[in-house]
């Protein structure tokens, strides 16, 4: 094998990586808070980029134009469905709440049917076949620029977990859901917040991947699934892991079709799942329930 | 509050009785002789949802010119029962049956080969004919049913006019590859025809070596790695066998990646298809594809044509909607030969069909033991500005080919 090949691929699917990271924040950071499986997380992931389709088409829009407006939208759209909808199931027992999602998810792909059509639909950004060679690596132009607007934004999502006030009380009601409630903290609305903050992350991971994957509605289950694996393996609930196992799935994939076959690219990424499954079951930077 | 309705007395019950047994007297003969003269009720079976749903609907577009130029050709317009397996093969079976009990006396589809499998078996056990639109599998023509009717090539006959179609273009372009990489989907019609390429390449004498064959996920989301892959061969010709969505992702990692191959032959649908070309716009372009395609020379191609633009001005003519139009047409006349709704004769008249007037490339449509149409052919088919032109055979050819294929940047 072909060292440049090998460099190709491991830069290939590092940035990758970064973008289906940022996906799986949104699906980490509602779990880690209030304990929901989105069963529909691919499915806003794919309203995101519908939404940046839309902004491409009527005003020319660069899709990394789109993501505060994008972010924004299914930050409401998140808020809502948590206040009025998700909350008041939240006392049921799980399955309940996973058909909940599924419902929602299946109603959002019928919906998306209807409007978009099973096409698949791009943008075309000058950019967005072009790429940087130095010497045999060969870097792409469109994967760089998401892959940098991914970092930008799991960084501005840590800095108001850490820094500001909303962001260390909804680390609160994550930490202590009694103590929280104790020391007066308006839990329904934080929970709306961070459902809020999930969706508009996964809208943003939309706007950046319609970069690089044309948009069409069945593309919603798949990145669900694959959000799923990338938390797992990097750790329910911890932003940091979410990034981290996106990079690791991003990177195998890209090196298992390299050495082995491309078919193998899958059963490699759930390989490593069940590796850690078994090895450590919280995930790689996950906390240990007691 | 209402008068309970009184109780019918002794006459009146006979009355009602006598009058009753009148009517289904009286029925009985009627319903045979409305069989005789009856709408043809057809099952329309595709993937309507689902990952090939564009080419499901496709199928349904090709139907509806169909019922657009057929019934003023002298066959009778049939009732149409749509159904939407959504991709999912199972789905295909239990939707079979639905349509067989709601009594559709024939089932045009499936599109896919696995689904068309699975619906064949249904067909087969209740009697009813499967005229099969799309489907390559040759599993569905190789004697085990006798109620499958296909119109259209399998994999091996679409492996062996693809190498005698790129013989044709080699020879008139002067410029053969030396050496061919193949892509392909890793589902039940691209393993078929990666076997096939595989068996039948030596047979061929090809002025190329295939150097690897490269499967994948159809419904892979990023195939950056198997582009990485298949160029790191440096073969001249590159092969695909692709769906849609995967066919454009292939194109675009050749452009980023810089990798200009000498040219790329297709043998799947994917490149011929409208999203491709208008997603990809001038990169689409070059593209040979060698697949069952109409032959535009045909009347009765002029009159689908003709028919296609008033109702699709927007989009092209391709397999899915050929090979369906054909689907219809070979269900209706069928029928009109049959004289009957009645399945068991309708599978006669299949049996015995020989349409000279049709679309596809190719002497006409009849039908072998097995229920292939054995002379049914492929075209090479190039990409120019969004358009298809058939450029082999020359006999079905409506342009000169473009061979090697210009520059990505050149263009």
């Amino acid at each position: 094998m072909n060292p440049a090949d090998l460099a190709n691929a491991t830069i290939a699917g590092l940035l990758t990586g970064l973008v289906y990271g940022l996906s799986a924040l949104g699906l980490s950071v509602i779990f880690g808070v209030i304990r929901i499986v989105n069963f529909a997380h691919g499915e806003f992931m794919v309203i995101g980029m519908f939404v940046a389709l839309i902004l491409f088409r009527l005003f020319g829009l660069d899709p990394l134009w789109s993501i505060a407006p994008t972010a924004i939208a299914l930050f409401v759209v998140g808020y809502t469905l948590q206040r009025w909808v998700v909350s008041r199931v939240s006392h049921l027992p799980d399955h309940m709440q996973f058909l909940l999602l599924a419902g929602i998810a299946i109603m959002i792909v019928s919906g998306c049917l209807l409007i978009f059509g099973p096409d698949a639909q791009g943008v075309q950004v000058p950019y967005a076949l072009d790429s940087f060679a130095i010497g045999a690596l060969i870097i792409d132009k469109a994967r760089l620029y998401a892959a940098i607007c991914a970092v930008v934004f799991a960084l501005l999502l840590l800095l108001f977990f850490k820094y500001s006030a909303t962001g260390r009380a909804i680390r609160a009601c994550a930490d202590n859901y009694l103590g929280a409630k104790v020391v007066g903290l308006d839990i329904d609305r934080l929970y709306a917040l961070t459902f809020g903050i999930g969706t508009a992350c996964v809208g943003a991971a939309g706007c950046i991947l319609l970069l690089i994957v044309e948009a069409h509605p069945y593309l919603a289950p798949g990145y669900t699934l694959l959000a799923f694996v990338i938390v797992i393996v990097g750790g329910m609930g911890s932003l940091f892991g979410a990034l981290l196992g996106g990079i690791l799935i991003g990177v195998s994939e890209q090196l298992a079709a390299i050495v082995m076959q491309p078919s193998l690219k899958s059963a490699f990424s759930f390989g490593l799942l069940i590796l850690v499954l078994l090895l450590r079951p919280q995930g790689i930077l996950g906390k240990r329930t007691t | 509050m209402s008068n309970p309705s009184p109780k019918p007395s002794p006459q009146r019950r006979s009355l009602i009785k006598a009058g009753g047994a009148a009517a289904i007297g009286a029925a009985l003969p009627l319903r045979y002789a409305h069989s005789q003269g009856q709408r043809l009720k057809i099952g329309v079976l595709l993937p309507r949802s689902g990952i090939q749903a564009q080419f499901g609907q496709d199928s349904i577009r090709g139907i509806e010119v169909a019922m657009d130029v057929l019934p003023g050709r002298g066959y009778a317009a049939p009732e149409l029962v749509h159904a939407d397996y959504e991709t999912k093969v199972d789905l295909a079976r239990a939707n079979a049956e639905k349509l067989i009990d709601q009594g559709c006396q024939v089932i045009i589809g499936c599109y896919d080969s696995g689904a068309t499998i699975a619906a064949a078996q249904v067909c087969e056990q209740k009697g009813i004919p499967l005229v099969v639109n799309v489907a390559a599998a040759p599993a569905i023509t190789d004697g085990r049913f006798k109620t499958v009717f296909r119109n259209f090539p399998t994999g091996p006959m679409i492996a062996t006019d693809g190498f005698l179609l790129q013989k044709e273009l080699f020879q008139m372009t002067g410029r053969p590859p030396k050496s061919g990489v193949l892509l392909h989907a890793n589902d039940t019609f691209g393993t078929t025809q990666r076997d096939a390429t595989v068996k039948l390449i030596e047979k061929f004498d090809m002025p190329y070596k295939l150097l690897d064959t490269i499967a994948y996920d159809p419904a892979a989301k990023d195939l950056s790695a198997e582009v990485r892959k298949a160029k790191s061969t440096d073969a001249e010709l590159v092969w695909i066998i692709t769906r849609l969505n995967d066919a454009i992702l292939m194109v675009r990692e050749m452009v980023k990646q810089r990798w200009q191959p000498l040219g790329i032959v297709s043998s799947g649908p994917g490149p011929y298809d409208d999203p491709f070309l208008k997603q990809l716009g001038k990169l689409s372009d070059d593209i040979v594809n060698l697949i069952p395609w109409f032959d535009p020379n045909k009347p009765m191609s002029k009159a689908m044509a003709g028919a296609w633009e008033k109702r699709y001005p927007d989009r092209n003519l391709n397999t899915s909607h050929s090979h369906s139009f054909e689907a219809l047409l070979i269900a209706l006349d069928a029928h009109k030969r049959a004289g009957t709704t009645e399945p068991a004769k309708l599978i006669e008249a299949l049996r015995a069909t020989d349409i000279k007037e049709n679309v596809t490339v190719g002497p006409g449509i009849k039908f072998n033991a097995s229920g292939q149409n054995p002379d049914t052919k492929n075209s090479g088919v190039q990409n120019r500005g969004g358009k298809l032109i058939p450029i082999v055979p020359k006999a079905a050819a409506a342009g000169t080919p473009i061979w090697p294929m210009r520059a990505w940047d050149k263009r």
